[in-house]
């Protein structure tokens, strides 16, 4: 039908409306797991972004009315006050944005160094892969927090960049072995070894052979790197090994323990960051596994199994028959069964008996 | 009848004198009809075996030939309800005949626990690549051992010995039982795949392309083990591939398969020398022989249908050579072929008869001149 | 064998290069570290400035070849000098004496957590498709859960106001260490919240990942033929698919350790548990570098002893590695 049309460069509404079902069909066919974890977190992106701006009030300011220290939500503090009457939800709206500035920034820099590293390893082999793989088995066997505890311990301040630094250091090797993996797969791959027949030079094939088949496991592994960073830095400013004059979701939880939140009953000082930080995971962790799920369909729940008869059948259940009762008739049906006229013109089926 | 695992260790020709009972050919072992397997995906219902009828005699060898996507592996897993989702059987039966179940038993009724009586103690499979289907992290004597205690009440020791003499049996040395799968060569992992599959005497050994993974050498080798199996332990073979010049010398009969239908069956004998359906033609032409003239190799241009989207009547119409607009109209159903020497020689193709030549090329396709007789074949 | 003497030999760097950052890291730092403790902690004697002068490689005690091979020859005969805030208890003292308490609870809990997990994540695979997938969600908000967060609110909700458990600590107050009945299930009451909390947190996420790898195995086929074999289900599950998932999660198990001290150390803080997490940040609290320096050390080498451990066990239970010499 399209081919009939002249080109005039205006789209008929019809073929308009076709268009855009196809550009967004992509997003109908992502496993849900990884809708729910890319909504979840572009959520929280968005509450970075406008979260600062969309403060009642500054998260800092310490109202000097002793009536308004640690008052539960009201209209005036929606998330209540702190022992210094500062405001929770403007510490959490700007909290947020300090969270994951920080560790978007761990992703980057960790996954751009996995990637350096793992793809050098798996692509040049020999010693180069040797040398490179000791290197991330090294770092990724020695224990995380101990060493991040002491690097930073060591550090007079604690700022952002020491800290994005600290963490990116401790953050590439697992992400680095995984790519080195793919890359060892890709390189032996006849696609490869085409392009080095015809002449490409190594750059070339890297960039358009080898890394396009990478995309996913280097999202999953920046999604990881980010997931890590997260649970670090909030780890980490729980200890009280962050620059506490800044705001972010860990720090937050650092005063209310310090202030003991928890025991004085303000469970809303204590109890958002803490969800939060929760909520900000299980949305990284779920669009991890949704990127897994793309790359290996079998892993979606359901995936291997069809619905017959009412009841779901697996992998590990004979192959399902339509139209056949699969469950187990009762005795008393049986019996009464046997008394009707179809039964005397059925074909005894036998089950079979104890073997010899 | 003598019940072999009373004398579990011994693996006697003890069967073979109990032929007769069975009528060695009258009521067959595994009766497959009209049966269909389709496989359930979100753009649509694959068919995958449509409508199939095949009946498989005691001690006899079927050879199931066809394409990748044809539909035999399908066939023969299905009717042991191996299949995994989203496969689902959408009808048909598979009555299962054997010496311990002589009034037949539906298969496709049983639950699991039921299944699993069935299953290799009365159907076995050797499966096609044997690195893949042993267990890894298990040794094969181990793995064998599972069947034996699975199916036959034995003591330990006379299980062992039982799997060691299958081991001899395959000629395989005694002391590999306690080798693990990736310590032996291709050769011998097959072998044991034999093995494990006669381990309970089956009546029914399915061979999925057990040959296809190894070199010629060890193929011809292999194949000589089976045939000298067969004869000492008399089991019914259903040996499914795609090379349809090993059945030629292997098979009692032949069934081809195409695009999840039978299109023909009939002896070797005659499928190979006075084949009736136009795509068996097509597969013979495909590869030469030691012997005889040289001639062209034509091949089957053209690639498999697309089993959601199956085209009117007969589906191998786009690719063939004589087909013409009548061949949309008919239903692939077998048909007996007349002047053939086997007279259960069937074929789902109406109109070609074993003699018919090729039309030139060219001369195929839509409203070209019809030089075939369709009155020829006279039909059931 | 010779797989096992490989992992050792590697094993033998990681804790060479874990040994050559912990010298190097204070030599690194901007600042006059031994200024800054010296005026915290006026007690320490002249002896101690010249000792932290050493370790901390300021002023001119020697080459830096030198400095390094006389820390090594330190490290070997456990010579970790002597404390800061305690001065002058030895630091190696100090250690002694709160290892034991983290070992146990926490190597107790991470191997019942791993256990448990892996038995629900070998159930979640036994039919596919099950209820367990059902569970799925919940359990990845579970695992994403801070666990000092999770600890909190336990605490406040089952010591504090139910008053099931203990607040925290090791054992209650008056009693006295030893192998007396008292102390021991004092001590054992006390690590049972504790424990608990760590099992929560991390069950889940073995769950999962066990779920993943049996799912992939169970589609394999040698599980096929076995299914085709006709063994019992239960033979099918455990011999066939559990028995191969199992190797990876074993890895995953030995890639997390390092991870696992990283929970114990939080959870000693939210617990005032007397073990080495607890130890540690107090350390860095006070800038008490010795006890820094050591416990990093300790902690390092013990999880590439427990690394090691689970090699064996991998060794062991996969012939392939048994064979494999490369």
């Amino acid at each position: 039908m399209a081919a009939l049309m002249v080109d005039t460069g205006v789209t008929p509404p019809a073929e308009r409306e076709r268009e855009k079902r196809e550009r967004f069909g992509w997003w109908r066919r992502l496993p849900p797991k990884a809708k729910v974890g890319a909504l979840l977190l572009g959520f929280f992106v968005l509450i970075a972004i406008i979260g600062p701006t969309l403060a009642p009030y500054d998260p800092s300011y310490q109202n000097p009315n002793p009536s308004l220290s640690l008052n539960a939500p009201s209209a005036a503090h929606l998330l209540g006050t702190t022992q210094n009457g500062q405001d929770v939800l403007s510490q959490l709206l700007t909290g947020v944005r300090m969270t994951l500035e920080l560790a978007l920034f761990v992703g980057v820099v960790a996954t751009v160094i996995a990637v350096i590293v793992g793809i050098s390893a798996g692509f040049l082999g020999g010693m180069w892969d040797e040398v490179l793989s000791l290197l991330s088995n090294v770092f990724l066997v020695l224990p995380a927090l101990p060493l991040l505890v002491v690097l930073l311990g060591y550090l007079p301040q604690k700022g952002e960049t020491a800290t994005i630094l600290v963490l990116a250091f401790l953050g590439w090797p697992w992400g680095a072995r995984v790519i080195r993996a793919q890359t060892l797969a890709l390189r032996n791959r006849d696609f490869v070894a085409a392009s080095r027949e015809t002449g490409e030079r190594g750059w070339h094939i890297i960039m358009f052979e080898i890394m396009p088949n990478e995309i996913s496991l280097i999202a999953a592994s920046f999604v990881g790197v980010v997931l890590y960073a997260i649970g670090a830095s909030v780890a980490l400013a729980f200890i009280g090994l962050a620059d506490l004059n800044t705001w972010s979701l860990g720090t937050m939880l650092y005063w209310a323990q310090s202030d003991q939140a928890l025991t004085l009953g303000a469970w809303w000082w204590f109890v958002p960051p803490g969800l939060l930080v929760a909520l900000i995971g299980t949305g990284l962790v779920l669009l991890n596994f949704g990127i897994d799920e793309l790359g290996n369909p079998r892993l979606r729940s359901g995936s291997g199994t069809i619905k017959v008869g009412g009841r779901w059948w697996g992998q590990t259940d004979p192959t399902p028959v339509l139209g056949h009762s699969q469950r187990r008739p009762s005795r008393v049906a049986a019996f009464l069964h046997s008394f009707s006229r179809e039964a005397l013109t059925e074909r005894p089926t036998e089950v079979a008996g104890p073997l010899p | 009848m003598t019940t072999t695992a009373a004398t579990g260790t011994e693996l006697s020709g003890s069967k073979a004198s109990t032929l007769g009972a069975n009528g060695g050919g009258d009521e067959p072992i595994l009766d497959i009809s009209d049966f269909s397997v389709v496989y359930r995906t979100d753009r649509g219902d694959v068919r995958a075996v449509d409508g199939v009828n095949l009946a498989l005699h005691a001690g006899e060898v079927v050879g199931l030939a066809g394409e990748s996507g044809s539909g035999k592996s399908t066939l023969a897993y299905g009717s042991c309800r191996l299949l995994r989702p989203p496969a689902l059987i959408t009808g048909g039966s598979v009555v299962y005949r054997g010496r311990r179940f002589p009034s037949g038993v539906e298969v496709l009724d049983k639950r699991p626990e039921e299944l699993n009586v069935l299953r290799w103690r009365e159907i076995s499979i050797v499966f096609q690549s044997a690195m893949n289907a042993l267990n890894p992290v298990l040794s094969v004597g181990d793995q064998i051992l599972d069947v034996v205690e699975a199916h036959m009440k034995l003591s330990k020791d006379e299980a062992v010995e039982r799997v060691a003499s299958l081991l001899d049996f395959v000629s395989i040395p005694r002391d590999r039982m306690k080798s693990y799968p990736f310590e032996l060569s291709g050769g011998m992992r097959q072998r044991v795949m034999i093995a494990m599959a006669l381990a309970t005497e089956p009546e029914i050994v399915i061979m999925d392309e057990p040959t296809t993974a190894l070199d010629v050498v060890v193929q011809r080798d292999i194949l000589a083990q089976i045939v000298e199996l067969k004869e000492r332990l008399s089991f019914a073979v259903l040996f499914i591939t795609h090379d349809l010049s090993l059945l030629l010398e292997l098979a009692d009969r032949v069934a081809v398969m195409y695009a999840g239908k039978l299109v023909e069956i009939a002896s070797s004998e005659e499928i190979h020398h006075e084949p009736a359906h136009p795509y068996t033609k097509g597969l013979l032409n495909s590869f030469p022989s030691l012997r005889g003239p040289r001639r062209e190799l034509a091949g089957i241009p053209g690639t498999p249908p697309d089993l959601r989207n199956l085209p009117p009547g007969c589906s191998f119409l786009p690719r063939c050579p004589y087909g013409t607009t009548a061949c949309q109209d008919i239903d692939m159903s077998l048909a007996k072929v007349a002047t053939s020497a086997d007279p259960d020689h069937v074929t789902a193709c109406p109109f070609v008869l074993p003699g018919t030549p090729v039309p030139p090329r060219g001369t195929r396709s839509n409203g070209a001149p019809d030089g075939l007789q369709p009155e020829a074949i006279s039909a059931q | 064998m010779r797989f096992i003497v490989r992992r050792l030999a590697f094993y033998a760097v990681a804790a060479w290069v874990a040994l050559t950052i912990n010298f190097f890291i204070p030599r690194l730092m901007p600042g006059n570290a031994v200024e800054d403790i010296m005026s915290k902690f006026p007690s320490l004697q002249p002896s101690a400035y010249k000792a932290l002068e050493a370790m901390l490689g300021v002023g001119h005690p020697g080459s830096l070849w030198h400095q390094y091979v006389n820390y090594l020859y330190d490290v070997i005969h456990f010579n970790f000098g002597t404390d800061v805030t305690e001065y002058p208890a030895k630091v190696s003292a100090l250690l002694a004496q709160t290892v034991p308490w983290t070992i146990t609870l926490v190597g107790t809990a991470t191997i019942i957590a791993f256990v448990i997990g892996t038995g629900l994540g070998i159930l979640a695979g036994w039919r596919s498709g099950g209820w367990l997938d059902r569970v799925l969600p919940g359990l990845t908000f579970l695992q994403a859960v801070p666990y000092f967060f999770l600890a909190l609110i336990l605490i406040e909700l089952l010591a504090l106001r139910a008053k099931i458990f203990p607040l925290g600590q090791g054992y209650a107050g008056g009693d006295i260490p030893g192998w007396n009945w008292q102390f021991i299930s004092s001590a054992v009451y006390h690590s049972l919240l504790p424990a608990f909390t760590l099992i929560i947190t991390n069950v889940a996420g073995w769950m999962l990942t066990m779920r993943n790898v049996m799912i992939t195995t169970t589609g394999e086929d040698y599980v096929l033929a076995a299914q085709a074999k006709g063994l019992p289900h239960k033979r099918v599950v455990l011999g066939y698919a559990a028995r191969n998932a199992i190797l990876p999660q074993l890895s995953g198990f030995a890639n997390a350790l390092g991870f696992v001290v990283s929970g114990a150390i939080v959870m000693e803080i939210v617990f005032s548990y007397p073990g080495v997490g607890l130890l540690l940040v107090n350390a860095v609290t006070s800038n008490d570098y010795p006890l820094m320096q050591a416990i990093f050390l300790v902690i390092t080498f013990a999880v590439l002893f427990a690394n090691l451990i689970v090699d064996v066990v991998y060794v062991l239970i996969d012939p392939r590695a048994r064979a494999r010499s490369a």
